[in-house]
C-alpha cells in the first residue's frame, strides 16, 4: 500500500476526533475523542515503521522497530492518562452532579 | 485488486464510519461501543501491516481494558440523555467547520508531497513479532521501560488521591 493512503486515513480520523472535541459537551465523549486522535497517530507511526522497513530492510533487518516501540510506549502513557482523567471526571461528577464541560468554567475564578 | 487491498479499504471505511458515529450518536453508551469498533478496525490495520504484537496489545488494552473502564464510569453515573443539554447549534456548526478546515489544510498540504516511491510494506518482515520487539525493548529501551513503570505507580497514587472522599 502506498503511504499516502495511510496518511490520509490517519488525518481523517484525527480530524473527526478534533471535530468531536469541539462539538460535544459530555466530558467523557470528549475524552474518547482524544483517544481516537491518539489511535490515529499510532496507526500512522506503524505505517511509517513499515515504510522505513521497506526502504532499509535489505540493509538492516531491524529497521523500523523503534517506531513500533514508540507506539507501545504511547499506549502505556495513554493507559495512565485514561485512569487519571476518568478519576478527575468522577470527582467532578461527585461535586457538580453533571459531566457537562460548560460547568467547568468555575475554574476561572 | 488483491485481498490485501480489499481488506485495507474495508477496514478504512469501517474505521471512518464508526469514528463519525462515535461523534454523532446521542447515547453515550453507543459512542463507547462504536469506539470499540474503531479500535478493532485499527487492530486489523496493524495485522495487515504485520505488527501482530501491537494488534493484540491494542485489542487487549484499548478495546478491552480502557473501553470497559469508560463503560464502567458511564454505568456508575447513571446518565440519561434528557438531562444532557445540547450545545448551541451554531457552536456545533463552528466545531464541524473547524475540524473540516483542519482536514482540508492537512490534505492540501500533504497531497503534493512526493511520496510515490514510499510504500508501507505488507506481508513480509518480522519486526512486529514479539521476539524482535522484546529483544529491542529490553536491550535498547530498558530505561524508558522502567520510567514507565514509575509513571504507572504515580498514576495509581494520583487516582487514589483524587478519588478519595475528603
Amino acid at each position: 500500500m502506498p503511504i499516502n493512503y495511510y496518511i490520509f486515513l490517519a488525518v481523517t480520523l484525527f480530524c473527526i476526533g478534533v471535530a468531536g472535541v469541539l462539538t460535544r459537551r459530555n466530558a467523557i465523549i470528549i475524552f474518547m475523542c482524544v483517544e481516537l486522535m491518539l489511535n490515529a497517530v499510532n496507526l500512522l507511526l506503524v505505517a511509517f515503521s513499515k515504510m522505513q522497513f521497506h526502504a532499509l530492510g535489505k540493509v538492516n533487518p531491524q529497521a523500523g522497530i523503534d517506531a513500533q516501540l514508540f507506539v507501545f510506549f504511547i499506549m502505556v502513557v495513554a493507559a495512565a492518562e485514561v485512569s487519571v482523567g476518568l478519576a478527575i471526571i468522577v470527582m467532578m461528577y461527585r461535586n457538580t452532579h453533571s459531566i457537562d464541560v460548560n460547568f467547568l468554567n468555575r475554574l476561572k475564578h | 485488486m488483491g485481498i490485501t487491498q480489499v481488506l485495507f479499504w474495508f477496514l478504512s471505511i469501517m474505521a471512518i464510519l464508526s469514528a463519525i458515529l462515535v461523534v454523532i450518536s446521542k447515547n453515550p453508551v453507543h459512542s463507547v461501543l462504536w469506539l470499540i469498533v474503531v479500535f478493532v478496525a485499527i487492530s486489523g490495520h496493524y495485522i495487515l501491516l504485520d505488527a501482530q504484537f501491537l494488534a493484540i496489545v491494542n485489542l487487549i488494552v484499548y478495546a478491552g481494558a480502557i473501553m470497559v473502564l469508560f463503560l464502567f464510569v458511564f454505568m456508575l453515573m447513571n446518565l440519561n440523555m434528557e438531562t444532557e443539554p445540547q450545545k448551541n447549534r451554531w457552536l456545533k456548526i463552528a466545531g464541524v467547520i473547524a475540524g473540516g478546515s483542519l482536514l482540508l489544510v492537512l490534505v492540501a498540504a500533504l497531497k503534493r508531497a512526493d511520496l510515490k516511491m514510499q510504500i508501507a510494506e505488507m506481508g513480509s518482515g518480522d519486526i512486529g513479532l514479539i521476539h524482535n520487539l522484546g529483544l529491542s525493548l529490553f536491550h535498547d529501551y530498558v530505561i524508558p521501560f522502567e520510567v514507565s513503570s514509575v509513571l504507572f505507580l504515580s498514576a495509581m497514587v494520583g487516582v487514589v488521591v483524587i478519588g478519595k472522599k475528603e
